[in-house]
């Protein structure tokens, strides 16, 4: 996949963090204000725009739009966005409607060096500089208002819309005021409320996308309606790398409602008035295909060929003290072998691009997590200039990281060049769920020792699996060294004075991969936490207080687990069957401990209980919203914990749908009781993956206490079957 | 083929294949797209629609089976007093992440509630387990369940 | 109710199908290579004939499409692949001439005089007339030629020995053409010689002797490939004596009848390819016949029951219940009436009371399919996201709630 002039931010970034040896270097990236350009007062049909920066719109008659350069996926991104702009800019939070950014270089998100949607990082990388932009919006309207009074500046204050003068009991609204504001200049230098004064911030209001969302009226990318529209089903070769050698066109066309069937070398797609024409027209085509050279491709085979490359030393991401001689002189010693299987996204809106295609120009109707690479795609299928693309963002009804990739995007953009109308491609659950670009298998090795008194002797952690980042992301590789790979690993909350970590890349021919929510900690939390959890049993220690021993040098490591063992009961009796267990991890600048609460039937079923989770995130902007995606997050990774893994049967993917591919219900789902723990002075944390991370090692070590089965291998179900075990 | 279909109290004539399903129907030819596609297979229950006050899944549900019944969607359920009850629940306990699911949990609880007001965890375990939720809202789900079951009186 | 696909096959069997069923004409031999006999109406002839003797659920390919056979047939003697029969002269029966085919089809004597293995129900088809058959191959010999070789046989000794089959043939195949009795109405007669001849149904429904030939227990159901061809006997705990005429009609025509459940697996394949496009004056021969099967009290009791209060739930059922309001209640409904259709319907079906559970398993743990006027209904099968031990559970609450069969099903029961 080639990408051009993307910004190197992003995985540099990771580098910069990993080898730091401590603080996150956020700050050193953060642009400032470069996108602060005042815009010139804009005639629209509507009139005069005020459009102090990207970010902000007021209009004459008081409408208050702001531009969200985060794709909506149910996060509440647009409501913590929201509440940062209008905090500053002085309005109430229902007085404002949003909008989704176009593709544009204006919305780049630092963190991630491009217009992404991902990492969770959108608060942490709008946290300064969207409070900035509605500060200095403020500034200009406060300015304007000044200035008709003919009073000072500083005389003025700004909130809920209006600007007002308590002097002369004075006050103008913000639509008043937008016209003079446009010819105000942009202030060089804008001060941001203290904490103190914040009204909006650290609260919970109502979720601007909610409402939508109860009724049907909210449009999701598959809910796109364009006048002339057709629908189509797609079809790719199961087997990657595979292509096309033939079909049924005529039976296809005889369905009643297909319009045409299109083709590309390794893929179909059946377009009709509706998608259920689409979808008899493409049974009817029934496609033949050379499935190519992973045509008898077995995961198996995969796996095989991955523990046959963990044998080697790989690339060094850390290299502290000797680990091999503390490993020799440990008192006690553990060497083990961990795998995560591939996963597939599943989000529950099926990938879909709507696009109208013309000789001079295209519209595209998608949720995206990368709307900059969405468009470049479709520039580089169609032959078109990226500034005659439009990017239409919608709502997305769940990414997990399956909407950062954007080739779907491509290949739509490939079928519609060849038909003149605007056509709406879906790919069915099943395209959905095979063809999906899946989280890597990861083959991890570990080995680590205890001295006598319990601190660690010797940690060596050699990661084998594939490398998002390459394919991805290329120049975020440092030297062969995939950082993501070793997030979680690399560093850890615990003291290591001997620590060697490295990653082995090796490449499945049969399968793409991609981030999965949680990216690189949701993989090296999982074997990092197991197994302190065996050292802790190992040496008949409690987990917990072998994690604040080893942690002792860490103050808010220590705040979350005193948290959450005195939220969740740790060590009192438990009934028989259950057990509990512990999870501490710190990513994306998040501190977070979760303990869960497990039972295992003789049968081998086993019944979640009951979740707590301490978080500490830095700063906190919206209570409610983190409490939601670390619920959330936590169903997710148990889900996967539990049931998921995607496996590959002569080169095709084996999981359909859902009944093969299982999700966690609604009578299966844990109570799951968070507790925010904030530290208002440090850097502000993500906190949309960071559940997800806690979720496999919390369970594994609860399934440890309850059943004394150390479960290695994700997912975990079937391997306690009641006859089986 | 011609059919009547009764969608949200308003008779609409359509003329589609009589084994395509009444979600496709919806969303393609009505333009009715609050009902969701998630898997085609009766397995996730974002595509939940009342046929004549039951919960169905309006996937697997052709045309030719559902004309001459009421058909009601997510985008009338406001007009009934129990699905007001929950739309508002889901609002107050901010069930929703995504949302993509959300029309059919709301269609299924309301559904629940029409048929057991005061429904128990159980109750609540067996109506809403066929619905997935990939963003895991189900804390939030039986909460705001028991919550418009309180108003219910 | 009828739907629309099946009536406008009813209208064209109808208009165009005058069967000569039984009747002993005689006919002149054609040269192999012989030009095929392309009479439309003895095409149309032969392919009504076809779909009544269901040849296709066998034959047709296993990714669906042409009859180029390759269907695996897993036996307790080994595996055998269903054969090409497209007029393909390599790899179908393209060669085959009339007198060689009446051969094969009666006698099980394919070209060249290789024996058949009694997959192929020839026991059955012995009982058709001259006419028939060859109307059938007539319809055949009409379809594209496609050159696909079947798959090579896995059998174990001395089943691999094609010719041991002569012993068989000899202990099993009578080599009868059909002959009407007399003493019973003509309804009866060509219901007989449907269910008999060509759609050889018990082949499936009557159990096997220890060389796999049919028991003199004709119709008293048995177990095939795993699935169980219930009891069709008049008895009226065991059997088909408790259903309504029109419950009947319904199950052969539609695959499912109100209050008895949904035809599944290989029953669903003989409606979707044969069944289906019969006329309703051939269904309603077919059950005049099959009412004068003399009852045999054998196999699991069908009872229709009203879903069971849940209180008298196994622990292995409780946890059942669970699973099915996650994976099945979307479908079938709680209360087991089915919601999107009618074939999802699971109160009152024979297999929801067979304690053995046999098709409960296989549907669990393959899925089933059926195409109907109103589409295909399915099921997928569970078994790669479920354990042994949920799937068991799942059973064993189907059996309860809609069954009142009290009975843990065995995790076992789901192992490959
Ligand atoms: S789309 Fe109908 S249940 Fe999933
Ligand atoms: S809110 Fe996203 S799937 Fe339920």
């Amino acid at each position: 996949m080639k990408r051009k002039n993307l910004p190197t931010s992003r995985r540099a970034l990771l580098g910069a963090a990993l080898s730091g040896g401590g603080g996150f270097l956020l700050s050193a990236f953060l642009p400032g204000l470069p996108l602060l350009k005042a815009s010139q007062a804009q005639d629209t049909a509507t009139g005069v725009v005020f459009m102090p920066n990207a970010f902000i719109r007021i209009t004459p008659l008081g409408a208050v739009t702001l531009i969200m350069r985060y794709a909506e996926m149910g996060q509440g991104i647009y409501t913590g966005i929201s509440m940062l702009l209008a905090e500053e800019l002085g309005v109430k939070l229902d007085q404002v409607s949003v909008e989704a950014a176009p593709a544009d270089p204006a919305y780049v998100d630092s963190v991630a060096g491009e217009e992404e949607t991902g990492g969770s990082s959108s608060t942490r990388d709008s946290w300064i500089p969207l409070r900035e932009a509605g500060a200095a919006a403020r500034m200009m309207l406060v300015a304007a208002a000044a200035q008709i009074w003919g009073v000072a500046e500083s005389a003025c204050q700004a909130r809920d819309g209006r600007v007002f003068h308590p002097g002369s009991e004075r006050s103008l609204s913000y639509g008043e005021l937008a016209e003079a504001a446009t010819h105000q200049p942009v202030p060089a230098k804008v001060s941001l409320k203290p904490a103190s004064d914040f009204t909006l911030i650290g609260t919970s209001p109502r979720r601007l996308d909610t409402k939508a969302k109860t009724n049907g009226s909210a449009q999701f990318g598959i809910d796109a309606q364009i006048p002339g529209m057709k629908i189509g089903r797609i079809m790719a070769c199961p087997v990657k790398g595979g292509h096309l050698t033939g079909y049924n066109r005529a039976a296809a066309l005889a369905v009643p409602g297909v319009v045409d069937v299109v083709t590309l070398p390794d893929a179909i797609a059946v377009i009709g008035e509706h998608m259920w024409a689409a979808m008899k027209g493409m049974e009817a085509a029934f496609p033949q295909w050379d499935y190519g050279p992973n045509a008898t491709t077995s995961t198996d085979d995969i796996i095989a060929r991955m523990k046959k490359a963990s044998e080697q030393s790989g690339v060094v991401a850390v290299k502290n003290g000797n680990a091999q001689e503390a490993l020799k002189q440990a008192h006690e010693r553990i060497d083990a072998v961990y795998e995560l299987p591939f996963l597939a996204h599943a989000p529950l809106e099926p990938i879909n691009t709507t696009l109208h295609i013309r000789p001079d120009g295209a519209d595209v109707w998608v949720g995206t997590q990368v709307p900059g690479r969405a468009r470049q795609e479709v520039a580089d299928a169609t032959g078109l200039r990226p500034e005659n693309i439009a990017v239409h963002n919608h709502l997305i009804g769940g990414g997990f990281g399956r909407r950062l990739d954007s080739n779907s995007i491509g290949q739509a953009a490939r079928f519609a060049k060849q038909v003149s109308y605007p056509v709406k491609l879906i790919w069915t659950r099943e395209e959905d769920m095979t063809q999906d670009q899946f989280r890597p298998y990861y083959y991890d090795r570990i080995s680590a020792g205890l001295t006598k008194d319990g601190a660690i002797s010797g940690w060596h952690h050699r990661t084998t699996g594939s490398s998002v980042t390459a394919r991805w992301y290329p120049e975020g590789m440092q030297k062969g060294l995939d950082p993501d790979a070793v997030e979680g690993a690399a560093q850890t909350p615990y003291g290591m004075p001997d620590q060697l970590v490295e990653f082995v890349r090796d490449e499945p021919d049969a399968v793409t991969t991609l981030w999965w929510r949680g990216v690189g900690p949701t993989h090296n939390v999982f074997v990092v936490e197991s197994m302190i959890d065996e050292l802790a049993h190992q040496s008949g220690q409690d987990p917990l207080a072998l994690r604040k021993k080893l942690a002792a040098h860490q103050p808010r490591a220590l705040k979350v687990l005193n948290e959450v063992e005195k939220q969740s009961g740790w060590g009192k009796a438990l009934p028989p069957g259950h057990g509990m267990g512990i999870a501490l991890h710190y990513s994306f600048q998040t501190w977070s401990a979760t303990v869960l609460e497990v039972a295992v039937e003789k049968n081998g079923s086993i019944r979640l209980v009951q979740v707590h989770s301490a978080v500490d995130c830095g700063p906190i902007v919206f209570p409610d919203g983190i409490v939601a995606q670390i619920q959330g997050g936590l169903i997710f990774g148990l889900t996967m914990a539990l049931y998921n893994e995607i496996t590959l049967k002569d080169g095709r993917v084996e999981q359909t749908n859902f009944h093969n591919y299982r999700m966690m219900r609604l009578n299966e789902a844990p109570d799951i009781q968070v507790h925010l723990v904030p530290d208002p002075e440090a850097e502000i944390g993500g906190i949309g993956e960071v559940g997800t991370v806690a979720a496999a090692p919390a369970l594994a070590n609860a399934l440890f206490a309850a059943t004394g089965k150390r479960l290695r291998r994700i997912p975990f179900a079937k391997q306690l079957g009641g006859e089986k075990a | 083929m011609r059919f009547d279909l009764k969608v949200n109290n308003v008779l609409r004539e359509v003329d589609v294949p009589p084994d395509m399903p009444v979600l496709w129907v919806l969303r393609d030819i009505l333009g009715l797209t609050g009902t969701k596609y998630g898997c085609g297979v009766a397995q996730c229950g974002a595509c939940t629609v009342h046929l004549d006050g039951q919960p169905v899944r309006a996937c697997l549900l052709t045309v030719a089976a559902a004309a001459g019944h009421d058909i009601l969607t997510i985008e009338a359920i406001e007009h009934t007093e129990t699905g007001a009850k929950v739309q508002q629940a889901w609002l107050d306990e901010e069930v929703i992440q995504c949302g993509y699911c959300q029309s059919g949990q709301i269609m299924a609880a309301t559904a629940l509630l029409q048929q057991i007001p005061q429904p128990t965890d159980a109750d609540i375990d067996e109506a809403m387990a066929g619905n997935i939720c990939r963003c895991g809202t189900y804390v939030r789900i039986r909460k705001a369940i028991h919550k418009a079951a309180s108003h219910e009186a | 109710m009828m739907s629309l696909r099946s009536l406008k096959h009813v209208l064209r069997g109808a208009t165009a199908v005058a069967l000569s069923f039984y009747s002993g004409m005689a006919f002149a031999d054609s040269a192999p290579g012989a030009e095929a006999d392309t009479r439309p109406e003895l095409i149309k002839r032969g392919e009504y004939l076809f779909r009544a003797a269901d040849c296709a659920a066998c034959h047709v390919a296993p990714k669906g499409g042409s009859l180029t056979g390759g269907r695996p047939f897993v036996l307790p003697f080994g595996t055998i692949f269903a054969v090409n029969i497209t007029p393909d002269k390599q790899t179908g029966i393209g060669n085959y001439t009339d007198s060689e085919w009446l051969k094969m089809l009666r006698e099980g004597v394919g070209r060249g005089g290789k024996h058949l293995y009694p997959v192929m129900p020839y026991t059955a088809y012995t009982l058709l007339s001259d006419a028939d058959a060859l109307a059938i191959k007539a319809y055949l010999f009409s379809v594209k030629p496609e050159n696909v070789p079947a798959p090579q046989n896995k059998l174990y000794f001395p089943f691999n020995q094609r010719w041991s089959m002569i012993f068989w043939n000899w202990l099993n195949n009578p080599n009868k053409r059909f002959q009407p009795d007399p003493a019973q109405s003509e309804q009866w007669n060509r219901g007989a010689y449907l269910t008999e001849a060509l759609g050889h149904c018990s082949q499936c429904h009557t159990p096997r002797t220890i060389t796999y030939g049919l028991s003199s227990k004709a119709y008293a159901g048995a177990v095939q490939v795993g699935w169980r061809a219930y009891n069709l006997t008049s008895d009226k705990q065991h059997g088909l004596g408790g259903w309504t005429d029109e419950q009947l009609t319904s199950y052969l025509s539609t695959g499912k009848a109100s209050g008895k459940g949904a035809a599944s697996g290989p029953m669903a394949e003989a409606v979707e390819h044969g069944l289906r496009y019969m006329t309703q004056a051939d269904i309603a021969a077919m059950v005049t016949y099959l009412r004068s099967l003399p009852p045999i009290a054998e196999g699991p009791v069908a009872q229709v029951m009203s879903p069971q209060a849940d209180h008298a739930l196994s622990d292995v059922a409780r946890r059942g219940q669970g699973l099915f309001a996650q994976a099945c209640a979307g479908c079938h409904l709680s209360d087991g009436r089915g919601r999107q259709s009618e074939w999802a319907a699971l109160a009152g079906a024979h297999s929801v009371s067979d304690p053995a559970a046999d098709n409960l398993v296989q549907v669990l743990r393959s899925g089933t399919a059926l195409e109907t006027g109103q589409g295909r209904v399915f099921m997928p099968g569970f078994s790669k996201a479920y354990t042994e031990e949920e799937l068991a559970a799942i059973a064993s609450y189907v059996l309860a709630h809609f069954g009142n069969t009290q009975t843990d099903i065995k995790p076992s029961a789901f192992k490959n």
